[in-house]
Protein backbone atom coordinates (compact mmCIF):
# COMPACT_ATOMS: atom_id res chain seq x y z
CA UNK A 1 0.00 0.00 0.00
CA UNK A 2 3.21 2.20 0.61
CA UNK A 3 5.41 2.27 -1.99
CA UNK A 4 9.08 2.70 -1.62
CA UNK A 5 11.27 4.73 -4.57
CA UNK A 6 15.44 5.39 -4.95
CA UNK A 7 15.99 9.00 -5.85
CA UNK A 8 17.99 9.68 -8.67
CA UNK A 9 20.74 12.29 -6.96
CA UNK A 10 21.48 13.91 -10.37
CA UNK A 11 18.27 14.46 -11.95
CA UNK A 12 16.36 17.65 -10.46
CA UNK A 13 14.24 17.10 -7.40
CA UNK A 14 11.56 18.34 -9.70
CA UNK A 15 11.66 19.15 -13.20
CA UNK A 16 8.51 20.34 -15.39
CA UNK A 17 7.67 19.67 -18.83
CA UNK A 18 5.08 21.53 -21.04
CA UNK A 19 3.12 21.27 -18.09
CA UNK A 20 -1.14 22.21 -19.06
CA UNK A 21 -4.14 21.93 -16.66
CA UNK A 22 -7.74 22.82 -17.79
CA UNK A 23 -10.84 22.95 -15.53
CA UNK A 24 -14.12 22.65 -17.80
CA UNK A 25 -12.25 24.44 -20.51
CA UNK A 26 -10.49 26.83 -18.82
CA UNK A 27 -6.71 27.06 -18.38
CA UNK A 28 -5.46 27.00 -15.30
CA UNK A 29 -1.47 26.59 -16.21
CA UNK A 30 -0.69 26.89 -19.71
CA UNK A 31 2.97 25.61 -21.22
CA UNK A 32 5.04 25.50 -17.94
CA UNK A 33 8.19 24.67 -17.96
CA UNK A 34 10.79 24.34 -15.21
CA UNK A 35 13.14 22.85 -12.89
CA UNK A 36 14.27 23.02 -8.87
CA UNK A 37 17.59 22.08 -7.74
CA UNK A 38 17.71 19.99 -4.36
CA UNK A 39 17.74 22.14 -1.67
CA UNK A 40 16.57 25.64 -3.28
CA UNK A 41 14.11 27.73 -2.33
CA UNK A 42 11.46 29.20 -4.20
CA UNK A 43 8.65 31.77 -3.86
CA UNK A 44 5.43 31.26 -6.19
CA UNK A 45 3.82 34.36 -6.67
CA UNK A 46 1.20 35.94 -8.72
CA UNK A 47 -2.29 37.09 -8.49
CA UNK A 48 -5.49 34.99 -6.94
CA UNK A 49 -6.52 32.79 -9.36
CA UNK A 50 -3.00 32.41 -11.56
CA UNK A 51 -3.09 28.79 -10.92
CA UNK A 52 -0.84 28.82 -7.57
CA UNK A 53 -2.62 25.89 -5.79
CA UNK A 54 -2.90 24.06 -8.93
CA UNK A 55 0.93 23.94 -9.85
CA UNK A 56 1.28 22.52 -6.36
CA UNK A 57 -1.18 19.93 -6.57
CA UNK A 58 -0.23 18.45 -9.96
CA UNK A 59 3.74 18.80 -8.53
CA UNK A 60 2.48 16.44 -5.75
CA UNK A 61 0.91 14.16 -7.99
CA UNK A 62 -2.47 15.11 -6.25
CA UNK A 63 -4.06 16.12 -9.62
CA UNK A 64 -3.36 14.63 -12.93
CA UNK A 65 -2.58 17.37 -15.84
CA UNK A 66 -3.78 17.37 -19.22
CA UNK A 67 -0.89 18.09 -21.24
CA UNK A 68 3.23 17.88 -19.79
CA UNK A 69 5.47 15.50 -17.69
CA UNK A 70 6.25 15.94 -13.83
CA UNK A 71 8.85 14.51 -12.54
CA UNK A 72 10.22 13.94 -8.88
CA UNK A 73 14.05 12.85 -8.92
CA UNK A 74 13.95 11.82 -12.66
CA UNK A 75 10.46 9.54 -11.71
CA UNK A 76 6.53 10.00 -11.83
CA UNK A 77 5.77 11.92 -8.49
CA UNK A 78 2.76 8.99 -7.83
CA UNK A 79 5.82 6.76 -6.26
CA UNK A 80 6.58 10.13 -4.16
CA UNK A 81 6.42 9.97 -0.87
CA UNK A 82 8.94 12.75 0.02
CA UNK A 83 6.79 15.65 -1.66
CA UNK A 84 4.43 17.55 1.26
CA UNK A 85 1.48 19.49 0.45
CA UNK A 86 0.73 22.30 2.95
CA UNK A 87 -2.42 23.25 2.95
CA UNK A 88 -4.12 27.18 2.80
CA UNK A 89 -5.15 27.31 6.79
CA UNK A 90 -8.82 28.22 5.78
CA UNK A 91 -8.64 24.42 3.83
CA UNK A 92 -8.57 22.69 7.28
CA UNK A 93 -11.56 21.51 10.00
CA UNK A 94 -9.58 22.78 12.83
CA UNK A 95 -12.39 21.71 14.74
CA UNK A 96 -11.74 18.00 13.95
CA UNK A 97 -10.55 16.14 17.36
CA UNK A 98 -6.91 15.71 17.43
CA UNK A 99 -3.98 17.53 19.03
CA UNK A 100 -0.38 18.89 17.38
CA UNK A 101 1.62 15.72 17.81
CA UNK A 102 -1.47 13.38 16.20
CA UNK A 103 -1.70 15.72 13.30
CA UNK A 104 2.42 15.24 13.06
CA UNK A 105 2.18 11.58 13.52
CA UNK A 106 0.15 11.59 10.50
CA UNK A 107 3.08 12.41 8.81
CA UNK A 108 4.48 8.57 10.08
CA UNK A 109 1.77 7.12 8.11
CA UNK A 110 3.78 5.54 5.18
CA UNK A 111 6.60 5.02 7.23
CA UNK A 112 4.70 2.91 9.61
CA UNK A 113 2.73 0.95 7.12
CA UNK A 114 0.04 -0.90 7.25
CA UNK A 115 -1.97 -1.92 10.72
CA UNK A 116 1.31 -0.80 12.82
CA UNK A 117 0.85 1.56 15.68
CA UNK A 118 3.65 4.08 16.06
CA UNK A 119 6.21 3.01 18.44
CA UNK A 120 8.61 5.10 21.10
CA UNK A 121 10.96 5.60 18.17
CA UNK A 122 8.36 7.45 16.27
CA UNK A 123 6.90 9.06 19.02
CA UNK A 124 10.42 10.31 19.49
CA UNK A 125 11.06 11.25 16.22
CA UNK A 126 7.48 13.46 16.34
CA UNK A 127 9.07 15.05 19.21
CA UNK A 128 12.37 15.87 17.26
CA UNK A 129 10.38 17.79 14.63
CA UNK A 130 8.31 19.41 17.08
CA UNK A 131 11.48 20.50 19.03
CA UNK A 132 12.48 21.97 15.67
CA UNK A 133 9.76 23.97 14.79
CA UNK A 134 9.14 25.44 18.59
CA UNK A 135 5.76 23.63 19.22
CA UNK A 136 7.03 20.75 21.98
CA UNK A 137 5.22 22.56 25.23
CA UNK A 138 2.53 22.98 22.72
CA UNK A 139 2.03 18.52 21.64
CA UNK A 140 -1.03 17.99 23.47
CA UNK A 141 -2.74 20.86 22.57
CA UNK A 142 -6.00 20.63 19.96
CA UNK A 143 -5.26 22.13 16.98
CA UNK A 144 -8.33 24.75 17.19
CA UNK A 145 -5.89 26.69 20.04
CA UNK A 146 -3.04 27.40 18.14
CA UNK A 147 -2.34 30.43 16.94
CA UNK A 148 -2.11 30.94 12.88
CA UNK A 149 1.58 30.75 13.02
CA UNK A 150 1.73 27.87 14.86
CA UNK A 151 -0.67 26.18 12.67
CA UNK A 152 1.82 26.79 9.95
CA UNK A 153 4.90 25.56 12.04
CA UNK A 154 2.49 22.10 13.22
CA UNK A 155 2.15 21.27 9.63
CA UNK A 156 5.77 22.43 9.03
CA UNK A 157 6.58 19.72 11.29
CA UNK A 158 4.16 17.21 9.70
CA UNK A 159 6.63 17.61 5.95
CA UNK A 160 9.38 17.06 8.59
CA UNK A 161 7.75 13.54 9.94
CA UNK A 162 6.97 12.55 6.38
CA UNK A 163 10.48 13.34 5.89
CA UNK A 164 9.61 15.75 3.13
CA UNK A 165 12.38 16.77 0.25
CA UNK A 166 9.90 18.58 -1.59
CA UNK A 167 7.73 20.92 0.55
CA UNK A 168 5.25 22.90 -1.49
CA UNK A 169 3.37 25.41 0.86
CA UNK A 170 0.12 26.89 -0.08
CA UNK A 171 0.16 31.15 1.26
CA UNK A 172 1.46 30.15 4.25
CA UNK A 173 2.14 33.73 5.12
CA UNK A 174 -1.44 34.94 4.72
CA UNK A 175 -3.52 36.17 7.75
CA UNK A 176 -0.53 36.04 10.35
CA UNK A 177 0.79 39.45 11.75
CA UNK A 178 4.53 40.48 10.64
CA UNK A 179 6.34 38.86 13.49
CA UNK A 180 4.69 35.43 13.09
CA UNK A 181 5.86 36.31 9.41
CA UNK A 182 9.25 36.55 9.83
CA UNK A 183 9.77 33.39 12.90
CA UNK A 184 7.92 31.37 10.22
CA UNK A 185 10.59 32.68 7.08
CA UNK A 186 13.57 32.28 9.74
CA UNK A 187 12.15 28.69 10.26
CA UNK A 188 12.35 28.23 6.45
CA UNK A 189 16.16 29.14 6.67
CA UNK A 190 17.12 26.99 9.06
CA UNK A 191 15.70 24.10 7.75
CA UNK A 192 18.01 25.22 4.76
CA UNK A 193 20.60 23.14 6.05
CA UNK A 194 18.69 19.82 5.97
CA UNK A 195 18.54 19.77 1.69
CA UNK A 196 14.59 20.30 1.74
CA UNK A 197 13.72 22.32 -1.29
CA UNK A 198 10.84 24.52 -0.53
CA UNK A 199 8.23 25.88 -2.79
CA UNK A 200 6.29 28.94 -1.43
CA UNK A 201 3.22 30.41 -2.58
CA UNK A 202 2.82 34.11 -1.65
CA UNK A 203 1.12 37.38 -2.40
CA UNK A 204 3.98 39.75 -0.54
CA UNK A 205 6.28 40.23 -3.62
CA UNK A 206 8.49 42.19 -0.87
CA UNK A 207 8.85 39.10 1.52
CA UNK A 208 9.59 36.82 -1.56
CA UNK A 209 12.09 39.18 -2.88
CA UNK A 210 14.11 39.24 0.69
CA UNK A 211 13.91 35.50 1.30
CA UNK A 212 14.00 33.29 -1.23
CA UNK A 213 16.54 32.24 -3.71
CA UNK A 214 14.52 32.23 -6.61
CA UNK A 215 11.11 34.07 -7.29
CA UNK A 216 8.53 32.32 -10.01
CA UNK A 217 5.93 35.15 -11.58
CA UNK A 218 2.63 33.06 -12.45
CA UNK A 219 -0.16 34.16 -14.20
CA UNK A 220 -1.38 30.77 -15.89
CA UNK A 221 2.03 31.29 -17.68
CA UNK A 222 5.26 31.56 -16.09
CA UNK A 223 6.25 35.31 -16.74
CA UNK A 224 9.29 35.71 -14.93
CA UNK A 225 11.78 32.43 -12.86
CA UNK A 226 15.14 34.32 -11.81
CA UNK A 227 16.48 35.69 -8.90
CA UNK A 228 14.54 38.32 -6.90
CA UNK A 229 16.43 41.53 -8.86
CA UNK A 230 15.11 40.03 -11.71
CA UNK A 231 11.91 39.43 -11.82
CA UNK A 232 11.01 42.41 -9.75
CA UNK A 233 10.42 44.60 -12.63
CA UNK A 234 7.57 46.92 -13.97
CA UNK A 235 7.13 45.08 -17.07
CA UNK A 236 6.97 41.50 -15.81
CA UNK A 237 4.80 42.83 -12.79
CA UNK A 238 2.86 44.60 -15.65
CA UNK A 239 2.32 41.11 -17.10
CA UNK A 240 1.25 39.38 -14.02
CA UNK A 241 -1.22 41.34 -12.27
CA UNK A 242 -2.02 43.98 -15.35
CA UNK A 243 -4.53 46.27 -14.34
CA UNK A 244 -4.12 45.88 -10.40
CA UNK A 245 -1.08 47.13 -10.68
CA UNK A 246 -0.53 51.25 -10.44
CA UNK A 247 2.22 53.03 -10.66
CA UNK A 248 2.22 55.81 -8.04
CA UNK A 249 4.45 58.49 -8.32
CA UNK A 250 5.71 60.01 -5.06
CA UNK A 251 9.42 60.00 -4.02
CA UNK A 252 10.24 57.42 -5.40
CA UNK A 253 9.05 55.77 -8.24
CA UNK A 254 6.91 53.14 -6.08
CA UNK A 255 4.64 51.09 -7.35
CA UNK A 256 1.47 49.75 -5.75
CA UNK A 257 -0.18 46.77 -5.68
CA UNK A 258 -4.33 46.57 -5.63
CA UNK A 259 -4.66 42.88 -4.80
CA UNK A 260 -7.77 41.84 -3.28
CA UNK A 261 -6.18 39.17 -1.32
CA UNK A 262 -8.57 36.93 0.41
CA UNK A 263 -5.91 33.67 0.63
CA UNK A 264 -8.54 31.77 -0.94
CA UNK A 265 -7.21 30.75 -3.93
CA UNK A 266 -9.85 28.10 -4.82
CA UNK A 267 -9.88 28.34 -8.34
CA UNK A 268 -11.00 24.26 -8.39
CA UNK A 269 -14.23 24.99 -6.96
CA UNK A 270 -15.40 27.89 -9.27
CA UNK A 271 -14.56 27.32 -12.52
CA UNK B 1 -39.97 -3.19 43.82
CA UNK B 2 -36.49 -1.94 44.67
CA UNK B 3 -34.50 -1.10 42.12
CA UNK B 4 -32.53 -4.34 41.67
CA UNK B 5 -35.56 -5.98 40.82
CA UNK B 6 -36.67 -3.02 38.51
CA UNK B 7 -33.73 -3.57 36.06
CA UNK B 8 -33.36 -7.59 37.06
CA UNK B 9 -37.07 -8.19 36.29
CA UNK B 10 -36.81 -7.68 32.36
CA UNK B 11 -33.91 -9.77 32.08
CA UNK B 12 -35.64 -12.86 33.16
CA UNK B 13 -36.89 -13.18 29.62
CA UNK B 14 -34.79 -14.32 27.01
CA UNK B 15 -36.54 -12.01 24.26
CA UNK B 16 -35.55 -8.87 26.56
CA UNK B 17 -31.96 -10.28 27.35
CA UNK B 18 -31.41 -11.03 23.36
CA UNK B 19 -33.03 -7.92 22.54
CA UNK B 20 -30.30 -6.10 25.29
CA UNK B 21 -26.90 -7.28 23.91
CA UNK B 22 -28.55 -6.71 20.13
CA UNK B 23 -29.29 -3.33 21.51
CA UNK B 24 -26.00 -2.80 22.91
CA UNK B 25 -23.76 -4.13 19.90
CA UNK B 26 -25.59 -1.89 17.81
CA UNK B 27 -25.08 1.15 19.88
CA UNK B 28 -21.52 0.03 20.38
CA UNK B 29 -20.59 0.06 16.43
CA UNK B 30 -23.18 2.36 15.21
CA UNK B 31 -21.56 4.84 17.26
CA UNK B 32 -18.29 4.09 16.38
CA UNK B 33 -18.60 4.31 12.36
CA UNK B 34 -20.61 7.34 13.64
CA UNK B 35 -17.62 9.52 14.55
CA UNK B 36 -16.24 9.47 11.28
CA UNK B 37 -19.90 9.82 9.80
CA UNK B 38 -20.52 13.13 11.96
CA UNK B 39 -16.44 13.96 11.37
CA UNK B 40 -16.81 13.64 7.44
CA UNK B 41 -20.42 15.37 7.87
CA UNK B 42 -22.36 12.43 6.13
CA UNK B 43 -25.68 12.64 8.34
CA UNK B 44 -27.28 12.97 5.44
CA UNK B 45 -25.70 10.27 3.48
CA UNK B 46 -26.13 7.83 6.07
CA UNK B 47 -29.84 8.74 6.66
CA UNK B 48 -30.48 8.41 2.79
CA UNK B 49 -28.39 4.78 3.00
CA UNK B 50 -31.01 3.53 5.34
CA UNK B 51 -34.14 4.73 3.57
CA UNK B 52 -33.09 3.65 0.17
CA UNK B 53 -32.20 -0.06 1.44
CA UNK B 54 -36.37 -0.42 1.69
CA UNK B 55 -37.08 -2.15 -1.28
CA UNK B 56 -34.45 -4.70 -0.99
CA UNK B 57 -35.66 -5.62 2.08
CA UNK B 58 -39.50 -5.18 0.57
CA UNK B 59 -38.09 -7.90 -2.38
CA UNK B 60 -36.65 -9.74 0.41
CA UNK B 61 -40.12 -9.81 2.38
CA UNK B 62 -42.29 -10.39 -0.56
CA UNK B 63 -40.11 -13.61 -1.84
CA UNK B 64 -39.16 -15.27 1.41
CA UNK B 65 -41.65 -13.95 4.03
CA UNK B 66 -41.00 -12.48 6.83
CA UNK B 67 -38.06 -14.39 8.38
CA UNK B 68 -35.63 -11.96 10.08
CA UNK B 69 -32.37 -14.00 9.45
CA UNK B 70 -32.79 -14.08 5.53
CA UNK B 71 -34.24 -10.12 5.55
CA UNK B 72 -30.55 -10.04 7.19
CA UNK B 73 -28.92 -10.76 3.88
CA UNK B 74 -31.33 -8.75 1.47
CA UNK B 75 -30.72 -5.77 3.22
CA UNK B 76 -27.02 -6.29 3.41
CA UNK B 77 -26.50 -6.94 0.00
CA UNK B 78 -29.08 -3.58 -0.64
CA UNK B 79 -26.92 -1.70 1.71
CA UNK B 80 -23.47 -2.35 -0.41
CA UNK B 81 -24.78 -1.99 -3.37
CA UNK B 82 -26.80 1.46 -2.62
CA UNK B 83 -23.69 2.99 -0.33
CA UNK B 84 -21.34 2.46 -3.55
CA UNK B 85 -24.07 3.38 -6.02
CA UNK B 86 -24.44 6.54 -3.83
CA UNK B 87 -21.28 7.30 -3.32
CA UNK B 88 -20.46 7.05 -6.85
CA UNK B 89 -23.33 9.50 -7.99
CA UNK B 90 -21.69 11.93 -5.03
CA UNK B 91 -18.77 12.75 -7.58
CA UNK B 92 -21.28 13.27 -10.80
CA UNK B 93 -21.35 16.99 -11.06
CA UNK B 94 -24.65 17.18 -12.85
CA UNK B 95 -27.31 17.58 -9.61
CA UNK B 96 -25.45 19.06 -6.66
CA UNK B 97 -24.85 16.32 -4.25
CA UNK B 98 -27.64 16.55 -1.85
CA UNK B 99 -30.16 16.96 -4.31
CA UNK B 100 -29.20 14.18 -6.11
CA UNK B 101 -29.14 12.02 -3.10
CA UNK B 102 -32.49 13.74 -1.64
CA UNK B 103 -34.31 12.41 -5.24
CA UNK B 104 -32.92 9.03 -5.00
CA UNK B 105 -33.93 8.04 -1.16
CA UNK B 106 -37.30 9.37 -1.55
CA UNK B 107 -37.92 7.64 -4.49
CA UNK B 108 -36.52 4.10 -3.67
CA UNK B 109 -38.17 4.42 0.53
CA UNK B 110 -41.29 5.08 -1.86
CA UNK B 111 -40.87 1.82 -4.08
CA UNK B 112 -39.99 0.41 -0.82
CA UNK B 113 -43.32 1.02 0.54
CA UNK B 114 -45.36 0.13 -2.58
CA UNK B 115 -43.67 -3.52 -2.62
CA UNK B 116 -44.85 -3.49 1.00
CA UNK B 117 -47.95 -2.69 0.85
CA UNK B 118 -48.81 -5.29 -2.29
CA UNK B 119 -48.90 -7.80 1.05
CA UNK B 120 -52.53 -7.66 2.80
CA UNK B 121 -51.85 -7.16 6.97
CA UNK B 122 -48.84 -5.22 5.97
CA UNK B 123 -49.17 -2.35 8.22
CA UNK B 124 -47.14 -4.51 11.43
CA UNK B 125 -44.27 -5.48 9.23
CA UNK B 126 -43.74 -1.96 8.02
CA UNK B 127 -43.52 -0.42 11.07
CA UNK B 128 -40.94 -3.01 12.52
CA UNK B 129 -38.47 -1.91 9.18
CA UNK B 130 -39.51 1.66 9.97
CA UNK B 131 -38.73 1.25 13.53
CA UNK B 132 -37.32 -1.36 14.38
CA UNK B 133 -38.13 -4.71 16.55
CA UNK B 134 -35.70 -4.91 19.18
CA UNK B 135 -37.70 -7.50 20.85
CA UNK B 136 -38.25 -9.81 18.25
CA UNK B 137 -34.88 -10.48 17.55
CA UNK B 138 -34.29 -14.37 17.35
CA UNK B 139 -31.15 -16.14 18.34
CA UNK B 140 -29.95 -16.63 14.66
CA UNK B 141 -30.56 -12.97 14.36
CA UNK B 142 -28.42 -12.19 17.54
CA UNK B 143 -25.55 -14.22 15.92
CA UNK B 144 -25.41 -12.43 12.71
CA UNK B 145 -25.65 -8.59 14.49
CA UNK B 146 -22.51 -9.75 16.56
CA UNK B 147 -20.59 -11.61 13.42
CA UNK B 148 -21.13 -8.45 11.53
CA UNK B 149 -20.84 -5.85 14.34
CA UNK B 150 -17.46 -7.36 15.14
CA UNK B 151 -16.14 -7.21 11.72
CA UNK B 152 -16.90 -3.67 11.50
CA UNK B 153 -15.58 -2.71 14.75
CA UNK B 154 -12.26 -4.94 13.91
CA UNK B 155 -11.98 -3.46 10.10
CA UNK B 156 -12.19 0.27 11.82
CA UNK B 157 -9.29 -0.22 14.35
CA UNK B 158 -7.27 -2.44 11.49
CA UNK B 159 -7.48 0.84 9.10
CA UNK B 160 -7.80 3.77 12.04
CA UNK B 161 -5.08 5.74 11.31
CA UNK B 162 -5.73 5.91 7.38
CA UNK B 163 -9.38 6.25 7.84
CA UNK B 164 -8.46 9.21 10.66
CA UNK B 165 -6.03 10.76 7.62
CA UNK B 166 -8.36 10.23 5.03
CA UNK B 167 -10.77 11.77 6.76
CA UNK B 168 -8.61 15.30 8.40
CA UNK B 169 -6.62 15.82 5.40
CA UNK B 170 -7.27 13.62 1.93
CA UNK B 171 -4.27 15.55 0.15
CA UNK B 172 -2.04 14.69 2.90
CA UNK B 173 -3.33 10.80 2.12
CA UNK B 174 -2.95 11.18 -1.46
CA UNK B 175 0.83 12.58 -1.12
CA UNK B 176 1.45 9.69 1.39
CA UNK B 177 0.32 7.58 -1.84
CA UNK B 178 -2.52 6.03 0.70
CA UNK B 179 -5.50 4.84 -1.92
CA UNK B 180 -7.78 7.02 -0.72
CA UNK B 181 -10.61 5.63 -3.28
CA UNK B 182 -10.66 2.84 -2.16
CA UNK B 183 -10.46 3.40 1.41
CA UNK B 184 -13.38 5.65 0.59
CA UNK B 185 -15.16 2.85 -0.54
CA UNK B 186 -14.24 1.11 2.40
CA UNK B 187 -15.83 3.18 4.64
CA UNK B 188 -19.15 3.35 3.01
CA UNK B 189 -19.52 -0.38 2.71
CA UNK B 190 -18.92 0.03 6.81
CA UNK B 191 -21.69 2.08 7.07
CA UNK B 192 -23.81 -0.34 4.45
CA UNK B 193 -23.01 -3.14 6.92
CA UNK B 194 -23.86 -1.08 10.07
CA UNK B 195 -27.08 -0.14 8.60
CA UNK B 196 -27.83 -3.64 7.95
CA UNK B 197 -26.76 -4.78 11.27
CA UNK B 198 -29.05 -2.17 13.09
CA UNK B 199 -31.98 -2.75 11.09
CA UNK B 200 -34.05 -4.93 13.65
CA UNK B 201 -33.21 -2.70 16.41
CA UNK B 202 -33.51 0.63 15.83
CA UNK B 203 -35.10 0.27 12.18
CA UNK B 204 -34.83 2.68 8.67
CA UNK B 205 -36.35 5.88 10.10
CA UNK B 206 -34.51 6.03 13.28
CA UNK B 207 -30.71 4.84 12.31
CA UNK B 208 -29.44 8.21 11.39
CA UNK B 209 -29.86 9.03 15.31
CA UNK B 210 -27.90 5.90 16.51
CA UNK B 211 -25.24 7.26 13.48
CA UNK B 212 -24.92 10.53 14.49
CA UNK B 213 -26.49 11.79 18.44
CA UNK B 214 -23.95 9.63 20.27
CA UNK B 215 -20.87 10.54 18.37
CA UNK B 216 -21.48 14.27 18.40
CA UNK B 217 -22.31 14.03 21.98
CA UNK B 218 -18.99 12.47 22.65
CA UNK B 219 -17.68 15.21 20.16
CA UNK B 220 -18.72 17.67 22.52
CA UNK B 221 -16.84 16.34 25.50
CA UNK B 222 -13.68 15.61 24.10
CA UNK B 223 -10.62 16.67 21.79
CA UNK B 224 -8.94 13.71 21.10
CA UNK B 225 -10.98 11.08 18.67
CA UNK B 226 -10.12 7.63 20.14
CA UNK B 227 -11.72 9.08 23.39
CA UNK B 228 -14.66 10.53 21.13
CA UNK B 229 -14.88 6.89 19.60
CA UNK B 230 -15.08 4.73 23.03
CA UNK B 231 -17.00 7.99 24.75
CA UNK B 232 -19.58 7.43 21.57
CA UNK B 233 -19.76 3.93 22.12
CA UNK B 234 -20.33 4.46 26.02
CA UNK B 235 -23.33 6.53 25.22
CA UNK B 236 -24.94 5.01 22.95
CA UNK B 237 -24.90 1.17 24.79
CA UNK B 238 -26.08 3.30 27.97
CA UNK B 239 -28.71 4.31 25.68
CA UNK B 240 -29.54 1.37 24.36
CA UNK B 241 -30.22 -0.59 27.77
CA UNK B 242 -31.83 3.12 29.21
CA UNK B 243 -34.15 2.65 26.27
CA UNK B 244 -34.96 -1.01 26.36
CA UNK B 245 -36.25 -0.61 30.22
CA UNK B 246 -38.30 2.06 29.16
CA UNK B 247 -39.85 0.32 26.66
CA UNK B 248 -40.65 -2.75 28.56
CA UNK B 249 -41.84 -0.41 31.96
CA UNK B 250 -43.41 2.11 29.60
CA UNK B 251 -44.93 -0.10 26.82
CA UNK B 252 -42.77 2.41 24.18
CA UNK B 253 -41.80 1.39 21.03
CA UNK B 254 -37.98 0.29 21.91
CA UNK B 255 -36.83 1.95 18.61
CA UNK B 256 -38.07 5.45 19.54
CA UNK B 257 -37.14 5.22 23.38
CA UNK B 258 -33.73 4.59 22.72
CA UNK B 259 -33.42 7.32 20.62
CA UNK B 260 -34.74 9.44 22.65
CA UNK B 261 -32.67 8.36 25.57
CA UNK B 262 -29.63 9.34 23.36
CA UNK B 263 -30.91 12.98 22.13
CA UNK B 264 -31.84 13.34 25.39
CA UNK B 265 -27.89 12.65 26.65
CA UNK B 266 -27.02 15.09 23.30
CA UNK B 267 -29.20 17.91 24.99
CA UNK B 268 -27.49 17.23 28.37
CA UNK B 269 -23.74 17.60 27.12
CA UNK B 270 -25.16 20.26 24.96
CA UNK B 271 -26.40 22.19 27.80
CA UNK B 272 -23.34 21.16 29.64
CA UNK B 273 -20.66 22.83 27.52
CA UNK B 274 -23.05 25.98 27.36
CA UNK B 275 -22.75 26.25 31.08
CA UNK B 276 -18.67 25.19 30.72
CA UNK B 277 -17.63 28.02 28.19
CA UNK B 278 -20.21 30.74 29.93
Amino acid sequence: MYPQVIHQTDKPILNVQNLSVRYNGRVALEDINFHLHVGERVAVVGPNGAGKSTLFKVVAGVLQPNQGVVTISGSNPLVHQCIAYIPQRSQVDWTFPVNVADVVMMGRNAKLGLFKLPSKKDWDYVNHVLETVQLIDLSKRQINQLSGGQQQRMFIARALAQEAELMLMDEPLTGLDTPAQESLLELLDTLKGQNVTVMVATHDLEQASRHFDRIMLLNHKIIAFDKPSSVMKTENLLQAYGARLRSVHGEENLLALDDECCGDESEHEHH
Amino acid sequence: MNIIDLLSSPLQYEFMLRGMIAAVMVGIVCAVIGTFVVLRGMAFFGDALAHTILPGIALGYLISGNAREVLFWWALGTAIFASLGIGAISKQAQLKEDTAIGIIFAGMFALGIALISTVRSYAVDLSHFLFGDVLGVSTQSLWLILIFGGIVLLTVIAFYKEFTTISFDPILALTLRLPVNLLNNLLLILIAVTVAVSLQTVGVALMVAMLVTPAATASMLTHRLPVMMILAAGIASFSSVVGLYLSYYFSIASGSAIVLTATFLFILGFLWKRAKSI
